[in-house]
This record gives C-alpha cells, sequence and structure tokens, in this order.
C-alpha cells in the first residue's frame, strides 16, 4: 500500500473510547466496563494531491478517523505518518506537521469564535504558528486568503455572524489555508449547506486543489457529493473499512453488499416516483457490534460463515472488500 | 404506481375533483416591535386527496412556515396577515382555537424533523398512542390499545405488543421517527403535514421511512405535504413539487415535469447544482450569491439579482404566471424553452 509518494499514510488506527456507566453503577449493577471501538483497525494512504474520502452512515467512525488524522485526537492504537514522519497528537511543542495539517469542520456557525473579526479567526494559525513576521505581513496574507476563497479583504472587519452559511463556510476554509497546508481534513464540510451552496464550496475546493496542489481527507455521507469530490473511496461500517478502491470501482462495480444497497438506495433525480428497496434494519449498537461480519443482520447474502467469522479486508478486483461473498448478486 | 398517483400525475387535479386543501394568497409575518416583516409572501397552491405535494427550497425560504400555517400551529410573533386556507373548502385560517384543535391531529396530522419533540419522554408509548387514539376516535380502553398494538406494526415496529410499554428513548432514531408516524395515523388524518422527516435519519433508514410513508398514502388516501430540502427524497416520493424561494412559490407541477423540465431559472439552478452518483462532472453548476433575508428581499423577482437570464423589467414588477397544464412558474423567461436533464 504505502508507495514513496503518499503524503499520508494511516496504519492499523485504533481508538476506543471508555463509555462505562459511572463506578457507583457498575457496582451495583455488576456491569464491567465498556468499551466502544470507534475506529477499529483502519489503514489507507493518499498520494499527494489526491483526494481520499470516507463515506458511512452516521457513528460509523469517520469523524474519529479524521480528529485522529488532523492529531485532534490521539490514537489509541497504529500509526499515522505525514510525509513519513509519525504524528502524534500527544507531542509537545509544535511539530514539523501542525501547519501542514489543517481541518474543515461541519458546522460553520460552531467552529468559527463569534467574538472575533474574521481578520482574527483567518490570521490566528498564521500569528499562532509564527509564519507571518509583522502586523502588515499578516494583514496582508489574510487579505489573499479571503480572496483566495471567493470574500472581499474588506470582509477581514466583519464578524462571522453578518455572514451567510456558505459565506462562513468559506471563512473556515481561509483559516484552514492559512499556515498553507498540504493536507486539508474536511469533516462533512458541506452537510449543514444548501445544495446551491454545497455546489459553490465544492467547486472552490476543487479550485483550490488545483492551484495550491492540496491534498484532501474527505469526510461524507453523501455518496453524490462523494463521487464528485475524489479519486479514491474508503467506506466504513462500524469503525472498519468494508471496501476501498478508486472512486470509479466503487461507484461502477461496488462489490460489498454495504456499498452496493447503500448506492442503490440513495434518491436520485433520474428515476422519479421509483420504489426502491431500502437496506434492512439499523447501524447496531457499537458497545456490542453483532459476532463475525458486522454487517450480517443487514446483508441479504449473510450465511452461517458470515455470522462466525469476520472477513479480512482483501484484495478483491481493482479494490479491497471485507466480505465473504464479494461481488455477488443481491 | 397507485390508481391516485395515476391520476394525480395524467391530469390536472384542478378540474378532476375539489382538493382537500387549498391556499389563496396565503402571507405569513413577524411582527415586532409594530415592524412587519412578510416570511411567506402570497402564497398560493392546492392539496388534492392522497396526492403528496413536496415543498422544496433553501434553508430560510419560508417550507416550515407554510407548512405551520396550514396547521394553524402558528404562535404570536407570528401570524397570517392576509390570504385564506380553506379545508375541503371551508377557511380554517380564521376557527376558534377550539375547532383548530379538533381539526388538528384528527383531519391534519404533523410529523416533524426530529422524533423526539413530538414524542413526550416521560410518557410511555402506550400512552401516548391511546391517548391520541381517545382524543380523535370513537374507540376507547382495550380497543384503543388494539388499534395502537396495530399501528406499531403497521409502521414496521417489530414486536409491538412488547414494544408498547417502552419509552421514547428505548427506541432507535429509525424506529422513533416510526413512532411518530404511527401516532399521526392515530386520529386517521387525511392530509400530513411533514417537515423533513428523513433529515435526521441514516440514509439507509431515510428510504425505509420513504417507502414506509409510500405505502401508507395509497393504502389509507391518505395526502401529504412534504417538506424538505433535499430534491432526491422529492423525486423519489412526491406527485407534485412546489419550489419555495424568499417567501414565494417560484414553480409548481408535477415532479417529473419540473424536474426534467424546470421553468424558473432558480429551479433549473438548484436542479443542476445537485451533484449525482455517476456524472463525473469537472465542476458543478453553481448559483452565485445567496438567497435575500426576508427583511432584505429585492423588489420584482426576488431572484433577480442572481438571475442569468434578469432583463431590466425582473426587477420593477412581480413577474406573472407562466402556465402549461398544471405547471406553473413565476418568470417572464419562462417560456423560453428549458434544460433537460
Ligand atoms: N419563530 C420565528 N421568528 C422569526 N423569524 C422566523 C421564525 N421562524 C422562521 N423565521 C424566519 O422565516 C423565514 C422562513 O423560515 P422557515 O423556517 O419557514 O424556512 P424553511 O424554508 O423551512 O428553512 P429550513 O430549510 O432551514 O427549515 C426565515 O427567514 C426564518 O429566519
Ligand atoms: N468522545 C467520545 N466518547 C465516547 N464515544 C464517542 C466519542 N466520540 C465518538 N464516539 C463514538 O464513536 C463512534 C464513532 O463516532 P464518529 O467518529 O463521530 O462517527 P461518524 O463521524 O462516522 O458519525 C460512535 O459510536 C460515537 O458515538
Ligand atoms: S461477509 Fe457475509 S454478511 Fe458480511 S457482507 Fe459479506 S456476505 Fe454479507
Ligand atoms: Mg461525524
Ligand atoms: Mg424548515
Amino acid at each position: 500500500m504505502t508507495a514513496a509518494a503518499d503524503l499520508l499514510t494511516v496504519t492499523d488506527l485504533r481508538k476506543t473510547f471508555d463509555v462505562s456507566p459511572p463506578w457507583v453503577t457498575r457496582v451495583a449493577t455488576g456491569q464491567g466496563r465498556q468499551v466502544l471501538r470507534a475506529v477499529d483497525g483502519v489503514s489507507f494512504a493518499i498520494p499527494q494531491g489526491g483526494t481520499l474520502s470516507v463515506v458511512g452512515e452516521s457513528g460509523c467512525g469517520k469523524t474519529t478517523v479524521a480528529r485522529c488524522v488532523a492529531g485532534l485526537t490521539p490514537p489509541s492504537g497504529g500509526e499515522i505518518r505525514f510525509r513519513g514522519a509519525v504524528v502524534d497528537a500527544g507531542q509537545g511543542g509544535v511539530p514539523s506537521w501542525r501547519k501542514d495539517i489543517q481541518m474543515i469542520f461541519q458546522d460553520p456557525y460552531g467552529s468559527l469564535n463569534p467574538r472575533w473579526r474574521v481578520g482574527r479567526i483567518v490570521g490566528d494559525p498564521i500569528v499562532g504558528l509564527g509564519l507571518g513576521h509583522s502586523r502588515a505581513e499578516v494583514k496582508e496574507r489574510v487579505a489573499a486568503l479571503l480572496s483566495d476563497v471567493g470574500l472581499s479583504p474588506a470582509d477581514a472587519d466583519k464578524f462571522p455572524h453578518e455572514f451567510s452559511g456558505g459565506q462562513r463556510q468559506r471563512i473556515a476554509v481561509a483559516r484552514a489555508l492559512a499556515s498553507a497546508p498540504s493536507l486539508v481534513v474536511c469533516d462533512e464540510p458541506t452537510s449543514a449547506l444548501d445544495v446551491s451552496v454545497q455546489a459553490q464550496i465544492l467547486n472552490l475546493m476543487r479550485d483550490l486543489q488545483d492551484e495550491h496542489g492540496l491534498t484532501y481527507l474527505f469526510i461524507s455521507h453523501n455518496l453524490a457529493v462523494v463521487d464528485f469530490v475524489s479519486d479514491r473511496v474508503a467506506v466504513m461500517y462500524l469503525g472498519r473499512i468494508v471496501e476501498i478502491a478508486d472512486r470509479d470501482a466503487i461507484f461502477d462495480r461496488p462489490a460489498h453488499p454495504y456499498t452496493r444497497i447503500l448506492i442503490r438506495s440513495a434518491p436520485d433525480l433520474v428515476e422519479i416516483g421509483a420504489r426502491r428497496a431500502p437496506m434492512q434494519g439499523e447501524v447496531p449498537n457499537p458497545i456490542a457490534p453483532p459476532s463475525g461480519c458486522t454487517f450480517h443482520p443487514r446483508c441479504p447474502l449473510a450465511t452461517e460463515r458470515c455470522r462466525t467469522e469476520a472477513p479480512a479486508l482483501r484484495p478483491f478486483e481493482a479494490g479491497q472488500v471485507a466480505c465473504h461473498r464479494p461481488g455477488e448478486a443481491l | 404506481m397507485t390508481a391516485t398517483a395515476a391520476r394525480l400525475e395524467s391530469d390536472d387535479p384542478a378540474h378532476e375533483a375539489a382538493p382537500l386543501l387549498e391556499a389563496r394568497g396565503l402571507t405569513v409575518s413577524l411582527t415586532r416591535e409594530g415592524r412587519g416583516v412578510d416570511l411567506v409572501r402570497g402564497v398560493s397552491f392546492t392539496v388534492m386527496p392522497g396526492e403528496i405535494l413536496g415543498l422544496v427550497g433553501e434553508s430560510g425560504a419560508g417550507k416550515s412556515m407554510m407548512g405551520t400555517a396550514v396547521t394553524g400551529l402558528l404562535d404570536r410573533p407570528l401570524a397570517i396577515t392576509a390570504g385564506e386556507i380553506l379545508y375541503r373548502g371551508r377557511r380554517i385560517d380564521n376557527l376558534p382555537p377550539s375547532e383548530l384543535r379538533a381539526l388538528r391531529g384528527r383531519h391534519i396530522a404533523t410529523i416533524f424533523q426530529d422524533p423526539l419533540t413530538a414524542l413526550n419522554p416521560v410518557f410511555s408509548v402506550e400512552r401516548q398512542l391511546v391517548e391520541t387514539i381517545e382524543a380523535h376516535t370513537p374507540l376507547r380502553g382495550p380497543a384503543a390499545r388494539d388499534e395502537a398494538v396495530a399501528l406499531l406494526a403497521r409502521v414496521g415496529i417489530p414486536a409491538p405488543e412488547k414494544r408498547l410499554a417502552s419509552y421514547p428513548h428505548e427506541f432507535s432514531g429509525g424506529m422513533r421517527q416510526r413512532v411518530v408516524i404511527a401516532l399521526a395515523l392515530a386520529g386517521r388524518p387525511e392530509l400530513i403535514i411533514a417537515d423533513e422527516p428523513t433529515t435526521a435519519l441514516d440514509v439507509s433508514v431515510q428510504g425505509q421511512i420513504i417507502e414506509l410513508l409510500r405505502d401508507l398514502c395509497a393504502e389509507r388516501g391518505m395526502a401529504v405535504i412534504l417538506v424538505t430540502h433535499d430534491m432526491g427524497v422529492i423525486a423519489t416520493l412526491a406527485h407534485r413539487v412546489a419550489v419555495a424561494y424568499a417567501g414565494r412559490i417560484v414553480e409548481i407541477g408535477p415532479v417529473a415535469e419540473v424536474v426534467r423540465h424546470p421553468r424558473h431559472p432558480y429551479t433549473r439552478g438548484l436542479m443542476a447544482a445537485i451533484p449525482a452518483i455517476g456524472t463525473r462532472l469537472k465542476r458543478l453548476t453553481q448559483i452565485p450569491g445567496a438567497m435575500p433575508r426576508p427583511d432584505a428581499v429585492p423588489p420584482g423577482c426576488a431572484f433577480a439579482p442572481r438571475c442569468p437570464l434578469a432583463e431590466p423589467r425582473c426587477s420593477q414588477g412581480l413577474p406573472p404566471d407562466w402556465v402549461e397544464g398544471n405547471h406553473r412558474a413565476a418568470c417572464w423567461r419562462a417560456g423560453e424553452g428549458s434544460d433537460t436533464r
């Protein structure tokens, strides 16, 4: 997997959360500690200038992967390497990767400090990482960044509440680009936006990638958006990657039953009024995941083997699939 | 496709039968400190019996206000300030509160985005369902309880007898939305206002709820006003769609017509901006700018400042309706052909 040209490599990433009830309750009920495996052995690589998307339903671990890669959450296991060097959230000082990896969040309202003017919001990483040498230089850089994202340099004097949702997400993009990062981790960057505004932001992200050679780790639950932005796609289910392949292979020849049903059940504008066979059941409780293949209770292909033996992620056709019956007709 | 749906799509329902619900020149305003701002500005539409009417548009376009006005749930400082709403030909916008309450839940029920707000967390599902059934039907006691079990079974709750005693928090998000739907069905309504009923759900569960609503409407001849910002959901489920922009309906018609041959430049922009699996575009079509806030809606066609086809007359007065069958668009240039998707 690991090629020399990969900017980011993630190997066997694990993150567990202790979700035990309080000690008193545990003693009273005789329950043990409860551990939630939010990310359970995830590996992928992104080449310089590429876009890898992670797609899946809520709670499957997308945000946790994003936060680990951005160095915001320390992993419980595995390794994240950026340009070959280990990314470690616990590292002291300002490690070299800090300015190189930035993150854009889903909520364009919550992610900007409402009491700061836009100029300070965007300039903060420049000052914080010691990248600007004078106030004038920072100001100039902020003006250039605002122009880059389609805002006006004069917007630096305004407050976030004076902007629409789409404009706020532009501010968040400008802030993320302030330290001239190579990797931008985008967690559902357009999920809170209307489609017309989403189109503006997705086009902007593509332009910035072309101009600055950015690399994206893109998180989304929207398959159509993922098809638009990605070179490569990883499909997650209950903390694991169940299928990973190039974009065209994932959408044109999906092999995992989960991927296939997800694609099939996404509402589109082509088959108007069409009844679609929906996916069975709901995402199981991640604290007590099903045995074997964790997708087996919802899978139309499940057999006895699926109930007992967890399928490993193995090469299949153009990608990798974790399924005992990859590519079989549903 | 159901018989009702087929009829709705083939003919102009306005000439078919009497509408179940009709809004005429509906205006909803917010009045604060003596100053009024119109959030919904003179909207007219009909809903036929058994019909699913989609209401789509950007955040803040006024979709929820239109739906809430129909249910009579607007509270000060919000109020209907002009126009009227007719239910089976009878005005309901000026009903006294007691009559309105009788109408609500019984004839017109609501489903909201967040199932938790519709359910009372401290009462069991049984208590909430039985209360609603007893309030709106002649069923009492054991008969009401049997009806509650039947409703839970109908909306796809496994082991309904057992789940009756459960509390809302004991259900998953998808199951909770099913309970809310059961509650809405309790009075055997003829019209359901569903405001973003699947927006908070996972894609897989969204598909299940869409199919459930489709079956229930066909089975019970129930009409739905489906409020959502998701055109995909509308294209899958609705018979007709109304596109809202800055407090007005700018286009309304059969879903296939509006999606494949949109006439209003805003609808065209909206359709083109939606990414689709498999299209592999280099760029998405984007609409420049943003929708105006209700207190700063420009004169004339509110879309004119963002419209690629705008002419001077667009900003002067309201454009007349372009009409073809039951497809309507409020644009001077709607007649000039359309994009085909
Ligand atoms: N309680 C309220 N008080 C004041 N203004 C309101 C209130 N509710 C809604 N508005 C305003 O009315 C306009 C229409 O709101 P509405 O909730 O109907 O929009 P919507 O189309 O349903 O949007 P969304 O997709 O975000 O739900 C918006 O500008 C909104 O800010
Ligand atoms: N800080 C936390 N403490 C406990 N559980 C968490 C925490 N963060 C996430 N989780 C759990 O980890 C799983 C994955 O969460 P997340 O990465 O946010 O998923 P996604 O972004 O795909 O919706 C979920 O079951 C979630 O509830
Ligand atoms: S391993 Fe079995 S249960 Fe799991 S996805 Fe494949 S066929 Fe379905
Ligand atoms: Mg998330
Ligand atoms: Mg709304």
